[in-house]
């Protein structure tokens, strides 16, 4: 299950035409704008973040604020970063493939 | 190779920044721990880069002290060492343990000032996990630092100020919100009209938000029961019972919230006495009018020791601040000292009666099914928690997360402490305070697993 959605779920209302910041969620490309945050960058392009340990199911953050810590996303190089307190850096490149998660 | 600070404020919402401005005047450098990128806190946070968005744009009605707190923030930098990005997540033996960019450190204080705010109070609903579905807190917080709405479609639920609040700055955005579901009855916001006299202008103004709401075609529903949400990857409606009568809308976001928790973690690893609050329902650090702790050299400001807002998180700073003052044999206004302390129990005569306008939830799980997730971190249900109650006769919150593992998540039980202390009192028919608490454990949030001790 290593889909996402590509159904953006955040919409912009400013910054639209801010410099694009690109990324890569499992190799695909993607850009966010100066100024996101990792989880606005991926919400504004997908429908989640990661897939929960037991059950699989998708979730996409819950509080924005860094307490529920509910929107942890794993780095290619396998660090995992708090989406919502994390800005996006040019060439972050995330994937959702984290074993025991197929 | 530790160093000690004669002052350490941990937090720079309102509170702290008040409490290090008041700390600076007396002459004192604070150290100013900051989880933050840049100070404001929650309430009063700033984007990451400009967005072409006005102080009142950002802020509304709150614009002016928003830009009055930044300001003076910024002017104090070269009288404190702030320390922005920086994750305190222990406190012991009068040290702060504190991370930042994956380097871990030790601040010795001789005094200490929490301001640690708070988080949305949420209690769980079937489909409360499903993306599209944030906190009130949430929702403010994409469009205030982020210029983004959660959705296309958004319906606002639950219950406090910041229903009305963040649904009419959705509006005003430019974005679409499907409805304003209140879980309170509508005779319970009859009491803010006995709230004007504590503060006309902030009780207008959040009446206001309704009716603009109404102008706007919103439809506002009272006596709200969530039932379900509609979709198996993402939002795509909500189910509803406002008193006898089941509706369903069709939305791609759900915001919700009830009130605010105190984030009290640090307080209690500190070693803080906590006393039950039966306003906020839960246990408070306990302090006296000044902020002053029973432990020697630790006060308490701000929401963090009991939700009462941001423009008393501004008094109950500068007052913390001068308690530390005057306990340090420096000369400390005594008079500016009882007008501060007049002007907090003032604030919190206000918030009393704001809680019975926007009135807590009772009996939420009366018509939640057990297969609804309680805890999000360990995906624990609601049945599983009342059958680990029932099956070991649990009297007590620590008892019940250690077997059912609720609340033992990354999170450590900051979205479902709240809703595990209110299933384990009513399934033993027990008084919330008689359960006891769930007891803090560092470290407060989870800490990269390769830290560096400086100077190692």
């Amino acid at each position: 299950m290593a889909t996402h959605h590509s159904r953006p779920q955040f919409q912009r209302h400013f910054r639209r035409d801010d410099a694009h910041i690109p990324f890569t969620i499992d190799g695909t490309a993607y850009s966010g704008r100066r100024g996101d945050t990792v989880l606005v960058a991926i919400m504004s392009v997908t429908g989640q973040l990661r897939r929960s340990e037991f059950t699989s199911e998708p979730r996409a953050g819950f509080c924005l604020i860094g307490a529920c810590q509910d929107c942890f996303v794993t780095l290619a190089c396998g660090t995992r970063v708090r989406a919502c307190t994390t800005p996006l850096e040019a060439h972050m490149a995330f994937t959702t493939r984290e074993s025991g998660n197929e | 190779m530790n160093e000690t600070a004669s002052v350490v404020v941990v937090g720079a919402g309102p509170a702290g920044i008040c409490a290090a401005k008041a700390l600076v005047a007396a002459g004192l450098r604070p150290v100013v721990i900051d989880e933050g990128l840049r100070a404001g806190g929650q309430i009063y946070r700033r984007p990451l880069v400009d967005d072409g968005r006005s102080a009142t744009d950002l802020y509304g009605s709150e614009a002016a002290k928003a830009t009055r707190l930044h300001r003076e923030f910024d002017a104090l930098l070269p009288s404190i060492d702030y320390r922005p990005q920086t994750l305190v997540w222990n406190i012991a033996d009068n040290q702060l343990h504190l991370t930042a960019n994956g380097v871990h450190q030790r601040i010795g204080f001789q005094n200490l000032i929490l301001t640690t705010g708070a988080t949305d109070r949420v209690l769980p609903f079937p489909g409360w996990t499903l993306p599209g579905v944030y906190t009130l807190g949430a929702a403010q917080t994409a469009l205030k630092a982020q210029g983004c709405t959660i959705g296309k479609r958004v319906v606002f639920l639950g219950s406090g100020p910041l229903l009305y609040l963040v649904a009419w700055q959705y509006v005003k955005a430019g974005g679409d919100v499907a409805a304003v579901l209140d879980t309170a009855p509508f005779a319970a916001k009859l009491n803010l009209l006995s709230a004007i006299r504590f503060d006309p202008r902030l009780v207008l103004t959040g009446m206001s938000y309704a009716a603009r709401l109404v102008r706007r075609g919103v439809k506002l529903h009272y006596n709200v029961r969530p039932t379900g949400v509609d979709g198996s990857q993402h939002v795509e409606g909500l189910n509803f019972k406002s008193g006898a009568k089941t509706h369903s809308i069709a939305c791609d976001a759900v915001a919700y919230g009830f009130a605010l928790r105190a984030e009290t973690q640090l307080a209690d690893l500190a070693g803080c006495p906590f006393r039950f609050d039966d306003r906020d329902r839960t246990w408070l650090p306990a302090t006296d009018d000044a902020g002053r702790t029973s432990c020697k050299g630790i006060y308490l400001a701000g929401d963090g020791s009991g939700i009462a807002g941001a423009d008393a998180a501004e008094i109950s700073g500068e007052l913390a601040a001068l308690a530390v003052i005057q306990d340090s044999g420096m000369a400390a206004d005594p008079r500016r000292m009882s007008v501060l302390a007049g002007a907090r129990r003032r604030k919190a005569k206000l918030r009393d009666i704001l809680e019975k306008a926007f009135p807590f939830p009772q009996n939420w799980f009366d018509q939640i099914p057990g297969a609804t997730t309680l805890c999000r971190c360990e995906e624990i249900t609601v049945s599983s928690v009342i059958d680990t109650v029932h099956g070991n006769d649990l009297r007590e919150l620590n008892r019940l997360k250690a077997l059912s593992r609720a609340g033992m998540g990354r999170c450590q039980g900051r979205m479902c402490s709240a809703a595990m202390a209110e299933i384990l009192a009513s399934t033993q028919k027990l008084k919330l305070p008689e359960i006891g608490r769930l007891r803090a454990q560092a470290p407060i949030k989870p800490l990269p697993l390769s830290l560096h001790e400086a100077g190692s």
